[in-house]
């Protein structure tokens, strides 16, 4: 931790923020997640701000953000939709393309990403948020079982086995599924993209 | 246009209404709800529709009915047809077309000196007053601004990075936030299937036989055809203009224009390796236009263009 920080990417969802911090080599080297506050700017400000304070951070570090948020983060020095953030973090963190299924909070989207990891094509649901995040935090809620243990979309086991059924697929689970908005962001500004 | 809250002021009471089934499904709807607030009467010309190519019976089946209509409209307006001033408007409406044919093939230049955000608006002549002298004018002192503009290279969009071709109606409601959203991308629109429809049937339209070549050109609108020639017209727009992406509005107020949109995309995306985007939006109903969900998409669009 500390001064090795390059880039911040921030992703600011309809259920959950997250920030992340790349490092010289373009890893993942530091991220924090909160459930998004109605008052964006001021957590964003908040968050930012810890971020400043616990990786040390230099002057004219770049944020990129993104996320139905984004256009909040006045801090930003450039605003990408998490589209082509999502497809630029798996791709980072996998090393190969393919088709990327992001169930967010309350919308889901699915990207091709070509062998070179850019976006060749998506399609995003329009209105119905059932089955996304949002939909599995309330039903743990009645459960009464912690989200943790249910596990968040793509930490949902049910979820993963249900996609590689219908697609008769493997279906390939990232280290951070949650962060790879944020951690594409980081990397936009990064030679690493 | 009934509370007159327009910049043209109110609708004048009709003597008479007539709609052609070669159009957006609403039309015929909202011509019979005129017809019912008016007391008008209203004809219906029925279009076949046209899978592949028009048969000789399609095209005597619809002059039929314009010659039907004919007796009706001398009632409505007093006075009996004057086969030469018919020919004169036929031949006005060819040369307006013509033009405006023109005015769009300017597109191809680089920057285009015109997007289609100023066809939107400056089509309205082509629609309503095809047949007028003054119509031609308009578009000939049009067509001579836009080669000023091309001399001069002066773009529709200050810095042309990208190049977009639209299909479909417009989204009427919201021109100047979509216009600007490209725009400040350097996205230029600079072909639509819709505005170049009210053009491509100028070679049709054929002044010494006017009610025969109405006929035609009636049954061969875009919106008409099979979704074959759609693609066919997407695909020679997208070499002609040079175009690097293509966006499909899928509009719920104009489903025969919308049918087989979800396939000519596969296939633009497939055989030319241009990416494409559906839509979904109304060209009349802003309830079915969600801006935040739009916009996503579109600049997810522009970031695939690699803008």
């Amino acid at each position: 931790m500390g001064n090795d920080i390059r880039a911040l990417g921030i992703d600011v969802g309809s259920t959950t923020v997250k920030v992340v911090g790349v490092d010289a080599e373009g890893s993942l080297a530091w991220h924090i997640v909160k459930p998004t506050d109605p008052r964006v700017e001021d957590q964003v400000s908040r968050l930012l701000a810890r971020a400043r304070a616990e990786c040390d951070l230099s002057d004219g570090v770049p944020v990129v953000a993104t996320g139905y948020g984004r256009g909040l983060v006045q801090q930003a020095t450039r605003k990408v939709t998490e589209i082509t953030c999502h497809a630029r973090g798996i791709f980072r963190e996998l090393g190969h393309g393919g088709t990327l299924v992001d169930i967010g909070g309350q919308d889901s989207k699915v990207i091709g990403v070509t062998a070179k990891g850019e976006v060749r094509d998506f399609a995003m649901n329009d209105k119905c948020a059932a089955g996304t995040g949002r939909f599995l935090e309330n039903t743990a809620q009645r459960l009464r079982v912690p989200l943790d243990e249910m596990g968040g979309v793509a930490q949902n086991a049910a979820i993963r086995q249900m996609l590689a059924d219908e697609m008769s697929a493997d279906v390939i689970l990232p280290r951070h599924p949650q962060l790879m908005g944020a951690y594409g962001a980081a990397l936009i500004n990064t030679t690493h993209s | 246009m009934l509370s007159g809250k327009t910049p043209v002021g109110r609708l004048p009471k009709p003597d008479l209404l007539l709609a052609s089934t070669n159009i957006c499904q609403t039309v015929l709807y909202w011509y019979r709800v005129l017809a019912h607030h008016f007391g008008a009467p209203l004809i219906v010309i029925d279009t076949p529709f046209v899978y592949t190519e028009t048969s000789a019976h399609a095209v005597e089946y619809v002059q039929r009915q314009i010659e039907e209509s004919i007796p009706i409209a001398e009632q409505a307006a007093g006075q009996r047809l004057d086969e030469s001033k018919l020919k004169e408007v036929t031949r006005q409406s060819k040369r307006a077309t013509e033009l405006w044919l023109e005015v769009m093939e300017r597109g191809r230049h680089r920057p285009a000196p015109i997007s289609v955000f100023d066809q939107f608006t400056l089509m309205a002549p082509i629609v309503e007053m095809r047949g007028e002298s003054f119509t031609v004018d308009f578009y000939a002192a049009l067509l001579s601004e836009i080669d000023e503009r091309i001399a001069e290279g002066v773009g529709a969009v200050s810095d042309e990075k990208k190049r977009v071709l639209w299909d479909n109606l417009p989204i009427w409601y919201r021109l100047k936030y979509l216009a600007d959203l490209f725009a400040e991308r350097g996205v230029a629109l600079v072909a639509s299937t819709y505005t170049n429809a009210w053009a491509e049937l100028a070679p049709m339209i054929d002044a010494e036989r006017p009610i025969e070549s109405a006929a035609r050109t009636y049954l061969h609108p875009l919106l008409n055809r099979g979704a074959g020639y759609k693609l066919a017209t997407m695909q020679r727009m997208i070499a002609d203009f040079q175009i690097d992406g293509a966006i499909l509005h899928s509009d719920r107020s104009c489903k025969p224009y919308s049918m087989g949109q979800m396939d000519q995309r596969d296939r633009l995306m497939r055989d030319l390796d241009v990416p494409a985007l559906l839509l979904e939006a109304d060209h009349a109903d802003p309830r079915a236009f969600a801006e935040e969900q739009v916009a996503n998409r579109l600049h997810a669009f522009i970031e695939m263009l690699g803008v």
